[in-house]
Order: structure tokens, then sequence, then C-alpha cells
């Protein structure tokens, strides 16, 4: 099947403003007749909760945390990117959709892109009237700094917290409709199942996490704010409870499942120091505003302190190859250049898996405390995790698995291909194509949530009448049932492996064969592996206590189980894209000084994944996408 | 990776199957713990002993794991967070700890933080003081240019210090009557420094308070065990803030 994402057509900068007239309209009377679920209360959730409720929608909002401020959005360090040109520097709402198209490799559509690029000045000045406390200069202006892959100074920062601000300006939102009544907040629940009445999303089943009791929720549409999957490599940024279960739900529900293959990995993440460590800890990428990223260039000074080793015996890698950009150089190149220094043999640290990023040039030129100011509590963070000291050594830093690219696919209007059931932020595939510039993810997310979703769905809403289903439908007896049936299989096991035994092998399988770089051999390793992996888990995982009670045990069962499965998927999209573009490296495709080699003539689509069955294979489907506005080019930051 | 030496710990763990549940304190074992593990990723390995012997895990709420989420909460030797400055039980690491330490582990103890099971407690009061007031009352869209209002750097510095919070609820559990006033004050703070928040400062302080009080959350006496357990530093000085809020919301 060939898709259509149903965008705008005509002149770029009109479409979003053509196709928000062209939109149906709920009027205000209604809106409190229709109901509407959210799930997830991250940027994009919270933000469309709050969103919505005040138009006067009913809202129930649904998070797995105990609470609605507390969504991994609240880890985001560095910033959040807008088109405002304060610095006057040059830049402008085309340039902040042409970075992000070049930045994603050319693989994102362009409505979708304009479209985030022109509401991105909105979504500052609604965080500054809540009260997010944003950087200023001395005269009171807001301040800027600069992120990877863009010339321009566009990123808006609160310290190194800016996902912890603008969450807790969405959640403030929240609370105050949570508090008028318009927002029902259910915490401490986790969706298990879509439910589908008639090819239609009509609800939820989820866990309440405390009692174990199963729980259906009916509405007129659901949304998934439900963020991304790469829990897979087990280690990685990613909060402990971050899964791909709710996407995949819907996926096995019908939900097309779009480039699971596109997957970031950040250059400057803390080492891993042990076999038991539980994740990676990131240090944000406006780090690299004022630290330089070098490796020995010799390998006889690899076990020497690196304030011995002489300014031109450092090979300051980033800068050597990509002068333009420097250190600012986008994540998904930045981060293969780490790895292949480490693969040259000049990797720092316990096992040669380290690059230094330095800050004694900063320090030298601005002095300590403007430093501290800047990048204070990272330094502080880094410490604790290391024992070492930042200002006086630099920084050990390799890549780690932090972001989606990848996720259900949606049209314009963010609604997947399950009539009523909308994607929004990380968990839809929509703006990032094959790689996600720095500062992007708050901007996605809030875009989303504020200035897209409250329109969008009023278009879906207004065609359909509001209250047709309610729980007594046999669909939701059906997936109750369906969900109780899925946690007692796997408690009735009871065999010799933990469930973390089984998510620490999928995840070792992942990074080695699926991570950074990948193979044709490597990929088809992880077709056998993995469903060999999957069989021996529901034959010998142990998970212990019941269903009927707190049981984290069968939480984290749940989510390897959906991971086992999805780890599969994502091989498999990366098996089939014979190219090699943004995040996902293909070792087969390669220019000869090891930058990607996209495949324009044979590639150049989303590639949308459909559920046939469990022992059956997803059938692929194709978007083609097209570029009016931006010359598709080999992507260069020399 | 695994060439550290490795240390032995006696756990002295809170158990408590449910909210109405007796708990009871009981003793577990945790060996091979390098340095390099984080407090949580030492539950981690002691954990999966449990499960592999067939008991049930110790429960204990945690997310992030990189110190910004709010989700743990834990009382180690007496001391919530386990005493490290500025440091959230994830984040806190096991060189802190020495070979054949006892450590005891319990939950936040306070009324309004009634326990779930084991380590975890219902911290939803916190929402519920929010949700009184902890908010300017702007609409999606239809506000003005974020520059269109200057804010001293020094008011956006004080906003920002007091907007660190991450509602963990160490305050209410460290203070001795179980006062919420770290925490709400926190917000209280922020707002009231901000041009944005100003108009509905009055009546935020007063209902904030007022529910923090209906929530089961004791007043505050100057004993300062909240900012030396606070995770992210927040002072004391936010709470003499919210208490000249309070009195000129009475005057106004």
């Amino acid at each position: 099947m060939i898709l259509d994402g149903k965008c705008p057509t005509g002149p770029i900068e009109k479409t979003w403003d053509k196709h928000r007239f062209d939109l149906k309209l709920v009027n205000p009377a209604n809106k409190r007749k229709y109901t509407v679920i959210m799930v997830g209360t991250g940027l994009a959730g919270g933000a469309a909760a709050a969103s919505l409720g005040e138009l006067g929608y009913n809202v129930m909002a649904f998070c797995y945390q105990d609470s609605p401020r507390r969504a991994h959005s609240i880890a985001a360090q560095g910033g959040i990117n807008a088109a405002k040109n304060y610095p006057n520097d040059g830049d402008s709402i085309y340039r902040l959709f042409y970075d992000t198209i070049k930045g994603g490799d050319f693989r994102a559509r362009e409505a979708d892109v304009w479209r985030l690029a022109q509401v991105s000045n909105n979504i500052i000045d609604q965080c500054v009237a809540q009260g997010v406390p944003f950087a200023r200069d001395y005269a009171g202006y807001l301040d800027n700094r600069s992120f990877g892959g863009a010339q321009v100074s566009r990123t808006f920062y609160a310290r190194g917290q800016t996902g912890q601000q603008l969450l807790l300006g969405a959640y403030s939102a929240l609370s105050r409709q949570i508090k008028a009544g318009t927002v029902k907040m259910y915490n401490r629940r986790e969706m298990l199942d879509l439910v589908v009445v008639d090819g239609v999303a009509k609800g939820i089943t989820c866990r309440n996490l405390i009692t174990g009791e199963i729980e259906s929720y009916a509405a007129d549409a659901v949304c998934l704010a439900t963020g991304g999957y790469v829990n897979v490599f087990y280690l990685s940024t990613n909060a402990m409870g971050c899964s791909v279960t709710a996407n995949w739900k819907a996926y096995k529900k019908g939900a097309f499942f779009a480039n699971p293959c596109y997957t970031q990995i950040h250059p400057t993440c803390i080492p891993q120091a042990g076999d038991y460590q539980s994740k990676l800890t990131l240090m944000s990428e406006s780090l690299r505003n004022d630290g330089r990223c070098w490796v020995p260039k010799k390998k006889e000074d690899l076990g020497k302190h690196p304030s011995e080793i002489a300014e031109e015996d450092r090979d300051y890698y980033l800068e050597r190859k990509y002068p333009s950009f420097g250190n600012l150089a986008p994540r998904d190149i930045a981060s293969r250049a780490a790895k292949e220094q480490c693969d040259d043999g000049r990797g720092v640290g316990p096992g040669g898996r380290g690059v230094y990023l330095d800050f004694a040039a900063a320090i030298k030129r601005v002095g300590e405390n403007t430093i501290k100011e800047r990048y204070g509590n990272l330094f502080e963070m880094y410490e604790k995790i290391t024992d070492e000291n930042a200002y006086k050594r630099p920084m050990r830093m390799y890549p780690a698995p932090h972001y989606s690219m990848g996720g259900l696919w949606v049209d314009y209007n963010l609604m997947s291909n399950i009539p009523g059931l909308f994607v929004l932020g990380e968990a839809n595939f929509s703006v990032h194509g094959a790689n996600r510039l720095g500062a992007s993810a708050l901007m996605q997310g809030l875009a989303d949530g504020y200035f897209v979703i409250p329109y969008t769905i009023g278009g879906y809403l207004a065609s359909i009448k509001p209250g047709t289903v309610t729980t007594a439908n046999p669909e939701f007896k059906k997936s109750v049932e369906d969900v109780n049936g899925y946690a007692n299989k796997l408690l009735s096991i009871n065999g010799k492996k933990t469930v973390a035994e089984f998510m620490r092998e999928l995840g070792g399988l992942m990074w080695e064969n699926c991570g950074m770089a990948r193979s044709k051999e490597s990929l088809e390793t992880n077709l056998k592996k993995i469903p060999a992996l999957r069989e021996e888990f529901w034959k010998n995982v142990k998970v212990t206590g019941t269903g009927a009670e707190f049981n984290q045990d069968l939480e984290n069962a749940g989510r390897t189980a959906d991971f086992l499965e999805f780890g599969e998927l994502l091989c498999r999209d990366a098996h089939h894209r014979e190219e090699s573009c943004g995040g996902h490296f293909r070792v087969e495709h390669q220019y000869d000084d090891g930058e990607a080699k996209r495949d324009d003539a044979n590639f150049c689509y989303v590639g949308a994944w459909e559920y046939k069955g469990d022992s059956k294979e997803p059938e692929l489907h194709k978007e083609p996408l097209q570029f009016e506005n931006v010359h598709l080019a080999v992507r260069s930051y020399k | 990776m695994s060439d550290h030496k490795t240390m032995t710990l006696t756990l002295i763990v809170w158990r408590q199957k449910g909210p109405n549940a007796p708990g009871k304190f009981e003793t577990y074992t945790a060996k091979g713990i390098t340095e390099h593990h984080s407090f949580l990723e030492m539950l981690d390995v002691v954990n999966e002993d449990l499960i592999k012997s067939g008991k049930e895990p110790i429960v204990f709420d945690h997310d992030c794991r990189e110190g910004i989420c709010g989700m743990c909460s834990q009382v180690i030797n007496g001391v919530p967070h386990g005493g490290q400055e500025r440091t959230t039980v994830c984040q806190l690491h096991m060189r802190k700890f020495k070979d054949g330490d006892t450590i005891y582990i319990e939950p936040w103890r306070a009324k309004a933080f009634p326990i779930h099971k084991d380590l975890v407690v219902d911290r939803s009061a916190y929402d519920t003081i929010i949700q009184a007031g902890g908010y300017t009352s702007c609409h999606t869209g239809g506000v003005p240019d974020g520059n269109a209002v200057l804010i001293p750097k020094p008011d956006a510095d004080y906003a920002m210090d007091a907007a660190e919070c991450i509602g963990c609820g160490a305050c209410a559990a460290a203070c001795p009557n179980s006062s919420a006033m770290l925490f709400t004050s926190a917000k209280v703070a922020q707002l009231a420094a901000l041009p944005q928040g100003k108009a509905e400062a009055a009546e935020r302080v007063k209902n904030m308070l007022e529910t923090m009080q209906e929530c089961g959350f004791g007043n505050c006496s100057n004993h300062y065990e909240c900012q030396a357990a606070c995770p992210k530093g927040v002072n004391v000085k936010f709470i003499a803030k919210l208490n000249r809020e309070y009195l000129k919301s009475l005057a106004s």
C-alpha cells in the first residue's frame, strides 16, 4: 500500500495556516460531549491534555509514574530551539525548517517540519507566560546558545535543566485543568491494550500498578504520547520505565510502525563502568559549545594523564574533520566519529571506549565561574557518577542510545492509520527524519501538544458522534480478558532466568549488531537470535508474585516481552533499508571518507510496518517523500 | 570492567505488604558491590538474588536514575536520600560506603505520605498542593512575545533557584513536623519573583498553604532539616519569602 500523509499542498509557508482554516471545528458547547484519552504526560501529553481540557473537552490522562511531573521529558538538559532570531544572527523559520530537514538526512516530511518551525516561536512565548525561568541576560532579555547542526544560536535554556522547567510548565497548566475538573488524572497506570471497535480507536485497557487491577476506559479518541523505545538497547539514557509497550500494543491492533531503525545514539554520555550498570547518563550537547572533543594522536600516550599530553599530540577530531561545524557537528556524525577514534585504538579510559571532552580552553577564555554558571549541575552530576572533577580533568564520553526518531506512523493531523488514534511527540515518527538535531525534541513535544493536536483533533471529532461506545462494548471485555491472560501466562512460567537477564541479553544483541554500525550480516544474526531468545523467555523466565498486587517484576516482564518482539522489527527495518542515513548506518553504504551514503533513488520513503500476526512476517508500506522546497543533497558539515 | 574490589553489606530494609498491613525490618546481604554501583544498582543486585531464590523483591520507586525526576525516595540510615549533599538516592554511589557496613533503608515517613508497599509511598498530596495554585492561569496561545516583558537576571536566577525543586518529598520526610513548607514555598517564590506570576500571587499563596494543611502536613518551626535533605539544595529563604507573601496576601 502507498501511504498518504495527507499533507496540504501549495506554497510551504502557507500550508499550516491554510490547513487550520480547512479543519472542521467543534463548537464550544459541544466540546464537553467529547472525551479524549491521553496516555503519557510528558511534554507532548501534558501540554496536550492541558490544552484540550482548557478548550472544553473531557480529558482522561494516564501515566505510569506517581505524578505527571515525572515523565522523562524532565531529564532533557540543554535546551529548546525556536526561530526567534533574537541574536540577529540570520535565523528564520525557513532556516530552522531547512536545518531540521537536512539534520534528519532528508527523511522527514517537508510540511510537518515547516509547521514545527513555524510554531516554535509560540512555544517560547507560552513557556515564558507560564513562568518558566529561562536564562536571561543582564538587560532582562532571553538568552540563547548554540546546538549541533546549526550555525545560529537559537536554543533557549534554563541552566542544564531545560526539560525539567518546560515539563513543570506543562505540568502546572495540567494541574490547573485537573483542579478545574476538565482533566481527570490517572497516575500509576500502564496502558496494556488499545481497544478498537469496528476499526476505530475507542479506548484503552491498563493495569493499575498499585492494586494490579485491569481497568478499561472508553473515549471518542485516544492519544498516545508515550515516548521512545531506545531501552530496547537495555542501556540507554532513558528512564527505567520507558518502554515500547503502549506503541507496541497499538501496533498489534493495526497501527503502522514507521522507521523503527532510526535510533539516535547520543555522542556525549558517561561511559559504562561495569556489567551491573542499569542505565547510562547523558551529558548535554550544550557542553560542546565550550568543550572540545579529542583523543591522543599516538597510542603510546593512552596511559598518560590528559594534562601530560602535549597540545600537538592531541587529535581534535571533530574540528579536523568538520571545520565549519567543529565540535557542534550533529549527533549522528559526532557519535560515529567518536566510535571511529575508539575503533582505531585511540579511545581513552576503561576498555578504550571513551573520548575526552575538554573545557580547559574555555575555562582559560571565560573563567571557571562562567563555565560553572553555564553547566554547573552537569559537572556536579559527572563528579557524582565518576568521582572525577571535570574542571581539572577532561570529561570522558562515549555514545549511548538516547532517542528514537522512528515511531507510530501518523498523517499530517498526527492521526495514525487507525481512525481516532493520535500519536504525539517522540512516540510518532514525523519530523526528525533519520536523525534529530539537539534541542528539537522539546520543541516537537510542545509543538504537538500545545499547537498541533488542539486543532487537528477537532477536525476528527467534528466528523464523529460523541459517546457512541462505552466499556460495556464486548471489545472492552475481550481486551480485559486478553490482558489478564497475558499476565497470568507470564506469571505461570516459573523458569530459571530473571527478566533483567533476558533484557540485558537482548540489549547486548541490539547494541552489538544493530547499534552505531549495522551490516547485512550482523542484522541477519539478530533476526535469528532474537526469536530464539524470545522463545527461551516464554519457557524460562521467572516472574515472582501475583497479578493482583503492586508487582514491579511483572511490569518489567511485560515490557521486556514487548521489546523481544519489537527488537526483531527494528532489525528487520534496518535490514531492508539498504542505505545509510542519519542514525541508521549500514557499513556497506558509505563514502570513502566514512560518511553515510544515502540512496535517494530507492529509499526516499517512510517505511511503515503492518502487523500480520505473531507467526507471520510484517508487511512493509511506503510513503514516498517529496522535496519541493529543499534540494536533496549530500549532507555535509565540512 | 570488573577489576574493582568488592564490598559485602548488611541491609536492614522496611518491608510492608500494603497500606494497612503491619511492616517490619528484614535483613539482607548485598554481595559483590563495587564503588561504582549506584545505591539503586546495589538494590538491583539484591533483588536479582531474591527473585532467583523465589522471594519477593524489595519494591522501591525509581525512574530516571539521573537525579531529576524525583521518583526515588528512601530514608537511608535515618536520612532522606542518604545524607550526601545535593544528591538523590539514585545518584548516591557505593563509594560512600565501606565493606562490612550495615545500612538501614526505610520509606518516607509522613502522615500525608501513606505507604503503598515496602519503600513506596503515595505522594499525591504534593500534586494536590500544586493544583491549588502552583501555576499562572495563562491560556494556551494568546500570550505576549517572550521578550515583551523583561525580567532582570537576578529575578530570573532567583526563580530558577526555587524552580529546581523536583517534588521528591524529602523535605517533608526530613521535617520533625512533616511540613511541606519548603516544597510549597519553592513554587510560591518562583512565581512571586516573576512578573507573569504576580497577578495571582495573593490567591496562590493562600490557597496553596491552606491545601498543604488540609493534606495533613505540619507547619514550619525552623529546623532546616528540609534544606539539609533537599537533593537540589532548595534554600529555606524561600520559606521566609512564602511567609512574606502570605502576610501580604492577608493585607490585600
